[in-house]
């Protein structure tokens, strides 16, 4: 018995038929998988720390928010050629976060790191929803939103949805790519024998908090890489990104998906952003889209109870046995 | 033994709240030598081991590697600088291959973790180790197994196979044959055996005929103390040692 090799092939065509879908998509359906592939990034750094490491993080959204908050308040007023730097910046913004709450909470284990991580989102949270700077409650507005280009050359123009949605294709690839070859690598099987043993690793001569600071680094770089598409798509920022809200629904993502999968992270993006949308549709659901909250839970605790491996379990049940 | 040691613990001592666990224990392993520490439960052959690791800092004493102190050097670093242990219960990588799991402690010698375009499983000097050791170990036909379905026998061989892909010099072995069949204890022992003349081996171990069979040295411990250390004929009639843990019938 061995472990199932990945097949690259499966990605590379899920990203081509995603890079051609906005010519059949509506301009709404459009701005949809382009939010899905916001949260797909944002899916894909916390894979890296629970799926991969696993550390259980209630915080990520601290990282998401910062790196959203770092965009809109860095963009110049006139827009102009700013995403070339202010989408490094974010990344910048959330990683030196992230060296400072992981210095910190990877002290702590368990339950510990999980309220530890909580309880620096929070922190973050009222720092941005209880001072002027940030906006306070009503958030930030990106009046003028940044292209992507080098010197005269304008590359993408997010203020167009096409190529904002190219935009956000673009950084998806690139993230998965990057964490595809992080988990095939020295460092990444370094991380996976962290998840399964630190004690032997640590045995074995391996300075396990120094890879767990990394992991947490990258993961919080790319939260904020996120976030910054995300102010980018939606020209608001508010404190709610950073809320523990935001850091469950990530977490349910990676659970809904299946954890110890970059595919997981993004189908879980996929299923949890689309159930959210089914179930806040007035036209859908009728009344009870006052209560989506509700219904995305019932169906959530359904989903998980019946494929306790999320929806990447369902491989499972069509390959031969034996 | 006129050779210098290769690892040596000087009056080391580690309380728990009011309990010492160990008690100004010293002793010296020396290349060539199996050393077995033997003694009652509770008597803090773990925690000797836990201490000479690093795993567990000490409250007093001194652990020296060669000519280095390393009373202080985390555990990760005295690993790399040539002290294997194993553990009492097995700490596995059970979900991993048996060669994955060999792989991943050579790794540790080379772990360069900025090289992130080469895949590990095609990392070739960490795979050679692996596939070196497992056949030492002789669990070469099993390599492709995953570790958590070994049967008892061989997942404590792949113990002594993890320690011995970390490159050690020192072996702290704590009761690898602890639940093993006749056929198992044989191999291991083999095993020891043939590690001895490269290797200084700390031995852990409650099967007497086994620790009377191997040991170059014995040392026994009770209450977190030494009460003698000697050659193993002068062990078998010590009357302290007899009287506290090895019994009248057993000289």
């Amino acid at each position: 018995m061995t472990a199932p090799r990945l097949s690259w092939w499966v990605p590379v065509i899920a990203a081509l038929v995603l890079l051609c879908l906005p010519s059949v998509l509506s301009p709404y359906a459009q701005g949809l998988v382009a939010k899905i592939m916001v949260y797909a990034v944002f899916a894909l750094s916390l894979e890296l720390l629970v799926g991969t490491t696993g550390l259980v993080s209630l915080g990520h959204a601290a990282f998401l928010g910062i790196g959203a908050y770092v965009t809109v308040l860095a963009a110049p007023e006139s827009g102009g050629n700013a995403l070339i730097w202010l989408m490094p910046l974010a990344m910048l913004a959330a990683a030196v976060y992230a060296v400072a709450v992981g210095l910190l909470s990877l002290r702590t284990q368990g339950v510990y790191f999980i309220m530890v991580t909580l309880a620096f989102a929070q922190m973050a949270y009222f720092v941005f929803h209880d001072t002027k700077l940030a906006g306070g409650s009503d958030g930030l507005y990106l009046y003028v939103r940044p292209v992507l280009g080098l010197g005269s050359i304008t590359l993408l123009d997010p203020a167009e949805g096409r190529q904002l949605y190219v935009l956000v294709w673009a950084v998806l690839v690139a993230t998965y790519a990057l964490l595809a070859l992080l988990t095939r690598s020295r460092f990444g099987h370094a991380l996976a024998g962290i998840r399964v043993n630190e004690q032997r690793m640590r045995a074995a001569g391996y300075r396990t908090q120094h890879y767990k600071l990394a992991a947490f680094v990258i993961a919080g770089a790319l939260a904020g890489l996120a976030g910054c598409l995300l102010a980018v798509k939606d020209g608001v920022v508010n404190p709610e990104l950073l809320s523990w809200h935001e850091s469950g629904a990530v977490l349910l993502m990676l659970i809904l998906g299946g954890l110890g999968h970059l595919r997981g992270a993004v189908i879980g993006a996929v299923a949890f952003t689309l159930l959210k949308e089914f179930f806040a549709s007035e036209g859908l659901v009728g009344p009870l889209a006052a209560h989506w909250q509700l219904s995305l839970g019932v169906s959530i605790i359904v989903l998980v109870a019946a494929l306790p491996r999320g929806l990447m379990g369902l491989r499972s049940l069509w390959r031969p046995r034996g | 033994m006129a050779d210098a040691p290769a690892l040596q613990a000087t009056t080391l001592t580690r309380r728990f709240g009011g309990l010492t666990a160990v008690n100004a224990v010293s002793l010296s392993l020396h290349v060539g030598e199996v050393h077995a520490v033997i003694g009652t439960n509770g008597a803090g052959k773990s925690t000797l081991v836990n201490l000479l690791s690093g795993e567990l800092a000490t409250d007093e004493g001194h652990v020296t590697l060669g000519a280095h102190d390393v009373t202080h050097w985390p555990q990760p670093k005295r690993a790399r600088a040539g002290i294997g242990r194993s553990y009492q219960r097995s700490t596995l990588f059970g979900e991993f291959s048996v060669l994955e799991n060999c792989r991943l402690s050579a790794q540790s010698a080379l772990q360069r973790p900025w090289h992130v375009w080469q895949s590990a499983s095609r990392c070739d000097q960490s795979l050679a180790v692996a596939q070196e050791v497992l056949a030492t170990t002789g669990l070469a036909d099993v390599a492709s197994r995953i570790a958590g379905t070994l049967s008892h026998g061989q997942k404590r061989q792949l113990e002594v196979a993890m320690c011995l892909a970390t490159r050690p010099q020192v072996l702290l072995l704590d009761e690898p044959l602890a639940g093993m069949g006749a056929e198992e204890t044989e191999r291991m022992l083999a095993l020891l055996q043939s590690l001895k003349p490269t290797h200084a081996v700390l031995l852990i171990e409650h099967d007497m005929d086994a620790v009377f069979r191997v040991a170059d040295r014995i040392t026994v411990m009770v209450d977190g103390q030494v009460i003698a250390s000697d050659v193993p004929g002068r062990i078998r009639t010590h009357p302290e040692v007899l009287r506290a843990y090895l019994g009248e019938a057993f000289a």
